[in-house]
């Protein structure tokens, strides 16, 4: 006869036996694992808008490396072009995120019309390319309601395809902009640095296409890393810094105007 | 290739590449809702705790409302999910530093709460029924349907006894003692999974679980008042003109009717003071303090939104009625406007 007493025996035995199995003890001793591996790099991000032209190469090369749909109005990586007039006036635009290139003056006012710019009117124009900053305290992790989207030892945030519910709170925490809900696998998606690239020694797509090395990346604990010795000894900044969201992708020569 | 927001997002001067409004229709539903939920509930404790014996009808009444509501509460955050089969996951793997992640917990918990409350009150009229039903000797199909039904809403306990009944009022009290800073916790809570996301200026006030609270309060109060009128004139009109003995007159009905919308637009004023002024303390302080926010929420709120804002919001939707309900001598029609007029600006 099943007693009480019985019962709940049966039960913890149930429990202790079953927190045996593999995929239990993955889940609960994972981070114990990962950490046993040694030091992990930090990566980090140095973009120089004084070398980008705005040729759009490493928006296209990301959309082809990471499978998002190239026509679709939503990317990993892209690059703003900010227009300074003599008026004082700002403007900005990233036409299907720069993919093809600024081949015209005219800057896109997203209502569908344009809005041309003589020459003589600029007092400056440059332009800056966007990626996910992967942030050392990431708000898009901190709001994940079920835990799909995670920091990574070496301080990636990745997004889990398998467990994502779609609840799109990380997009709307995300002070940049860079989450977006996949058109065809319907989860958030962003850029992870090419996360299957670096852990095998490659560069990003973005890194790999962008002709004047204006996109580098580097391990933020090797103090030899160029990309390191760059930020630790140059003038370098970050977007967005009173968000307190530290984040790791540095900036050589940002501009107050860049949103 | 269609994106998700893309339909209904309209772009206007320079915005990043991947921002669309992800949370539409849906996600506004659901504050709504628990706001009626809590607001209902507070209603009906106004009574079982403090005692106020003018809204003896309406606390009884009030809480169905609630409660029905809430079990429609989670259904528009499902269809929102675009994973929706994955909903569950919620409770699999809570990742607690999120403010969703609770959901759950506090959901479940204010649902059991209200439910045994429902049942303490109405628990006499379960037995009562089931009792008569059972009696009866031939009973025609729905009458047995009705009798399995409510002995089993009575979960076997027959005693009606003065004795009994003493203990189902006091469960009662206890349970809407506690049931209220649940309430206000399942809907501050709502206010604050939004007024956390510090990536949306517009949200991002530390007033926002109070101000949801306020807000949700009146919206309760006033759709608990709609609906109770409603209940009521239907009760009134499928009664025979001729008085019929043993049960009340028109003109009785009507007599408490009014006295109960009275009272409780009296309470619908005072919350509704309470939340007006807490969005406008919020409007003034961030127009007074102008951090770097504000240069782009002032464009919003005072150009391309002004006439959702100032025109439906606060003149429709909070003076008319706020005005409606202060005048003396309330009648059912201005307050039924005044409601109305309420739940319009909560939705716009």
């Amino acid at each position: 006869m099943i007693t009480r007493r019985n019962f709940v025996r049966g039960l913890l035995r149930f429990a202790f036996g079953i927190s045996w199995h593999p995929s239990v003890a993955t889940v609960a001793f994972r981070k114990r694992a990962m950490g046993e591996e040694g030091q992990a790099p930090r990566w980090a991000f140095l973009v120089d808008t004084y070398k980008c032209v705005g040729c759009g190469f490493c928006v296209k090369a990301c959309k082809l490396e990471n499978d998002v749909p190239y026509d679709a109005n939503v990317t990993r990586t892209w690059v703003e072009r900010y227009i300074l007039t003599k008026s004082g006036e700002v403007l900005a635009d990233t036409p299907k995120g720069g993919r093809d290139g600024f081949i015209t003056p005219k800057v896109q006012q997203n209502t569908g019309h344009y809005r041309e710019v003589k020459p003589e009117e600029i007092a400056k124009a440059f332009f800056v390319p966007k990626l996910c900053n992967q942030c050392e305290n990431p708000p898009c992790v901190q709001v994940c309601p079920v835990g799909a989207t995670y920091q990574t030892e070496d301080g990636v945030v990745l997004v889990d395809r398998q467990w994502c519910i779609g609840c799109g709170y990380c997009i709307m925490a995300c002070p940049y902009g860079v989450r977006f809900f996949h058109p065809v696998y319907k989860v958030a998606d962003k850029c992870n640095f090419c996360y299957h690239r670096i852990h095998q020694g490659l560069k990003p797509a973005c890194v790999e296409a962008c002709p004047f090395e204006a996109r580098l990346i580097g391990d933020l604990n090797n103090p030899d890393a160029p990309v390191t010795r760059f930020i630790n000894t140059q003038r370098v900044g970050v977007l967005k810094e009173d968000y307190g969201t530290k984040p790791q992708v540095y900036y050589a020569g940002l501009s107050k105007e860049v949103r | 290739m269609e994106v998700h927001g893309e339909a209904w997002t309209l772009k206007e001067l320079f915005v990043y590449p991947n921002e669309y409004v992800y949370w539409s229709v849906q996600i506004v539903m659901y504050p709504f809702m628990t706001g009626v939920v809590a607001g209902a509930f507070v209603l009906s404790s106004l009574y079982h705790v403090f005692g106020i014996k003018q809204l003896r009808g309406m606390a009884r009444f009030s809480l169905v409302p609630s409660f029905a509501l809430l079990l429609a509460v989670p259904l528009p955050l499902l269809f929102h999910l675009l994973q929706p089969r994955r909903a569950f996951n919620v409770f699999l793997t809570p990742h607690f530093t999120s403010a969703i992640a609770a959901f759950g917990v506090v959901f479940s918990a204010y649902t059991a709460i209200v439910a045994s409350e429902l049942w303490f009150l109405y628990r006499k009229h379960f037995v009562t029924v089931a009792t008569a039903l059972r009696e009866k000797r031939d009973r025609s199909l729905r009458e047995t349907l009705l009798l399995l039904l409510y002995s089993a809403l009575t979960l076997g306990a027959y005693d009606i006894s003065e004795n009994a009944l003493r203990k189902d009022e006091n469960a009662t009290r206890v349970l809407a003692g506690i049931g209220i800073p649940v309430a206000c916790f399942l809907h501050g809570y709502a206010g604050f999974i939004f007024g956390s996301v510090k990536a949306n200026a517009l949200w991002m006030t530390p007033l926002m679980p109070v101000i949801f609270i306020m807000s949700a309060v009146v919206s309760g109060i006033a759709l608990c008042m709609l609906t109770y009128i409603v209940v009521m004139e239907v009760r009134r009109m499928r009664l025979s003109a001729v008085p019929v003995p043993h049960q009340p007159t028109r003109e009785e009905i009507k007599g408490v009717e009014l006295s109960e919308i009275t009272t409780t637009a009296k309470y619908l004023v005072l919350f509704m003071i309470f939340a007006i002024s807490l969005e406008l303390l919020d409007l003034i302080f961030r127009e007074y303090t102008a951090l770097k926010s504000w240069d782009v929420l002032r464009r919003i709120i005072y150009g391309r939104d002004f006439t959702n804002i100032f025109i439906l919001q606060y003149l429709i939707g909070n003076l008319v009625p706020f005005v409606m309900l202060l005048l003396p001598n309330l009648t059912i029609r201005r307050a039924v406007v005044s409601a109305c007029c309420w739940c319009f600006s909560v939705c716009s």
